[in-house]
């Protein structure tokens, strides 16, 4: 399968977008090379703002320019558009209900040689919490353009987070995002693997692994993290008994998280919770980080097999 | 402005006061000292300068507020139900549960209100944003941005990105009023974290900057008129106010930033606004 970026595929989508819409407008806080809204910006000079190293500013500025009746992405790295500027982000975008897309991008271990200060692992258990506010973690480049289309043509503020890696493409072009509805990757009985973003294609090769073990593990894409899919996530939680979920963020807050907040209440099953837990990430090599914090297809596939051996 | 306007402009000052006192008191929480001391700030722009439309709030061609230093909603208040844009009789559920009026603005609750402020510093960049957003349009908007910052306020990081941003971009459409009353929470702004040279600041982040008397009216108006003819650069007013202006024991009173006047005190203070005159 083709591995790409999401990030190309962010900055292809709003230079189309901006073809289509007038009236979008993009922001970015010297980081256009990275987020690669450079592209929109190339294009559309008039309707770019780089607003340099000024993220609270930035997010402000984009609630502001959205009151005047634009559609508005601003984009940074995940650490600094929702950890630094969450007061912002709270008050300028939700409260004011303003219409503006924050796409944070280079999430979590992924960013890899950068460090712990620039791996976001907290962004999507902070987004979870604001009113009004849609979470969308895209798997591949696919689901990306598609989000990202579905967020200009949907009124209200929405964060959608983004890799630095390519990922392997599991979609066809024909994919459609759809908000509240977390596509099944894979069927089976046995164990169910909920992952997002960077962990979907672990999740997907960590399930062939446990194939080869004769145990049927199906793997579901949960890009919504809100609104959440609860049907989907409670057919599969009575269908397979278990529950394993997997992030590259903190277990607490995200995709673990919110899955327990709402199996605990409708489907009790036994979970487990991996990502990161009360711990910052280091430099590394992404796929070294991986292996380092216990997050690669094997590791999934060994905690799969814990689980399934639970009573 | 001639001495008639000027009469009637004062009468609204006045009775604005009177309705800041009364809806505090009512509330028996708020903030009173900033709202007054931004009283003749207000009733300038909303009687005079800024083109509304009480039967059309949301009108697309309307010049915006930004009340940055969301904490003297009261005067906002006032203001908006002298001009028609919600009944005064709702001014008295300030801050309860069951109102429209909340204790810091918010633009969906409060017609008129064209952001929802709080968190300090973040309202004016919320205003370069509309000053952006209505210089973008494809064929330029006439409408211009208010906005209204505290000296206190002045301490955020975020009010100086905003003022780098606007000054860079050159927002001629933008004009901010510092409502320079020299008190915050915990006492004078000069011995707290002194915000001085003040203009100096601003001329740095190239504003074009005005010092005015903040309870002149004739003064903020002319400011006004200067902040019209400017094409290169926003503008900044330095409006050198009294905290608690026009109730006696409130004025300079660091006591009244917010904190309500009990029943005596509001006596008092409406005797003084000659409420009832």
């Amino acid at each position: 399968m083709a591995v790409e970026s999401l990030r190309g595929a962010y900055g292809q989508t709003l230079l189309r977008l901006g073809r289509e819409n007038p009236d979008l407008v993009v922001l970015d806080a010297d980081l256009a090379k990275s987020t690669q809204t450079q592209v929109f910006a190339k294009e559309y000079a008039g309707r770019f703002i780089d607003m340099g190293l000024s993220e609270q500013d930035m997010v402000s500025t984009a609630a502001g320019i959205a009151l005047t009746g634009k559609t508005v992405f601003a984009s940074s790295f995940c650490a600094f558009l929702m950890g630094r500027v969450f007061d912002q982000v709270r008050q300028s975008v939700c409260y004011n209900q303003a219409n503006v897309k924050l796409v944070g991008t280079h999430a979590g271990l992924g960013v890899g040689e950068d460090g712990a200060t620039h791996q976001a692992l907290e962004d999507v258990a902070l987004a979870r919490t604001l009113p009004g506010l849609t979470v969308i973690v895209p798997a591949d480049a696919v689901e990306t353009a598609s989000a990202v289309e579905f967020a200009a043509a949907t009124p209200g503020p929405f964060f959608i987070r983004l890799t630095r890696n390519n990922l392997t493409t599991f979609f066809g072009a024909e994919h459609r995002f759809v908000p509240g509805r977390a596509p099944v990757l894979r069927d089976g009985t046995d164990i169910t693997l909920v992952a997002m973003g960077a962990m979907v294609e672990k999740a997907m090769q960590a399930a062939e692994l446990l194939a080869a073990d004769r145990v049927a593990a199906a793997v579901i894409n949960f890009s919504s993290l809100k609104p959440l899919d609860g049907d989907t996530l409670l057919r599969y939680a009575r269908q397979t008994g278990r529950v394993l979920t997997v992030e590259d963020h903190s277990v607490r807050g995200g995709l673990g998280g919110a899955c327990a907040e709402f199996l605990a209440q409708h489907a009790p099953v036994p979970m487990t919770l991996m990502g990161m837990d009360d711990q910052f990430g280091r430099s590394g090599k992404p796929e070294d980080l991986y292996v380092h914090f216990k997050l690669s297809a094997s590791d999934i596939a060994a905690a799969a097999r814990r689980l399934l051996s639970r009573p | 402005m001639n001495e008639r306007e000027l009469a009637g402009l004062s009468e609204i000052a006045r009775r604005l006061r009177i309705h800041i006192i009364r809806m505090i008191s009512q509330a028996a929480s708020g903030h009173p000292g900033g709202s007054l001391s931004a009283v003749e700030i207000l009733t300038c722009l909303y009687f005079r300068e800024m083109r509304i439309d009480p039967a059309d709030p949301a009108r697309a061609d309307r010049d915006r507020f930004v009340l940055s230093k969301g904490h003297a909603a009261p005067v906002l208040y006032a203001a908006l139900a002298e001009r028609g844009f919600i009944p005064a009789s709702q001014l008295d559920t300030l801050r309860q549960a069951s109102s429209s009026l909340q204790g810091h603005p918010h633009r969906l609750d409060t017609p008129g209100v064209d952001a929802s402020t709080g968190s300090l510093g973040q309202g004016l960049s919320m205003a370069v944003g509309m000053a952006f957003g209505l210089r973008l349009r494809p064929a330029a908007s006439p409408s211009r941005v208010f906005a209204l910052i505290g000296d206190g306020e002045s301490q955020e990081g975020q009010i100086w990105e905003a003022a780098m941003t606007a000054g860079f971009h050159r927002l001629a459409n933008l004009c901010v009023f510092l409502d320079a009353n020299d008190l915050q929470i915990d006492g004078r702004v000069s011995a707290i974290k002194d915000i001085a040279p003040i203009g100096e600041k601003w001329q740095a982040f190239r504003w074009r900057v005005h010092e005015i008397d903040g309870h002149d009216l004739r003064q903020i108006s002319s400011s006004v008129a200067a902040f019209r003819r400017e094409t290169e650069m926003p503008t900044l007013v330095i409006a050198r106010t009294v905290k608690g202006k026009g109730v006696s024991f409130m004025e300079d009173n660091v006591n009244f930033h917010g904190q309500a006047p009990n029943a005596r005190e509001t006596e008092t203070a409406l005797q003084e606004l000659g409420d009832g005159r």
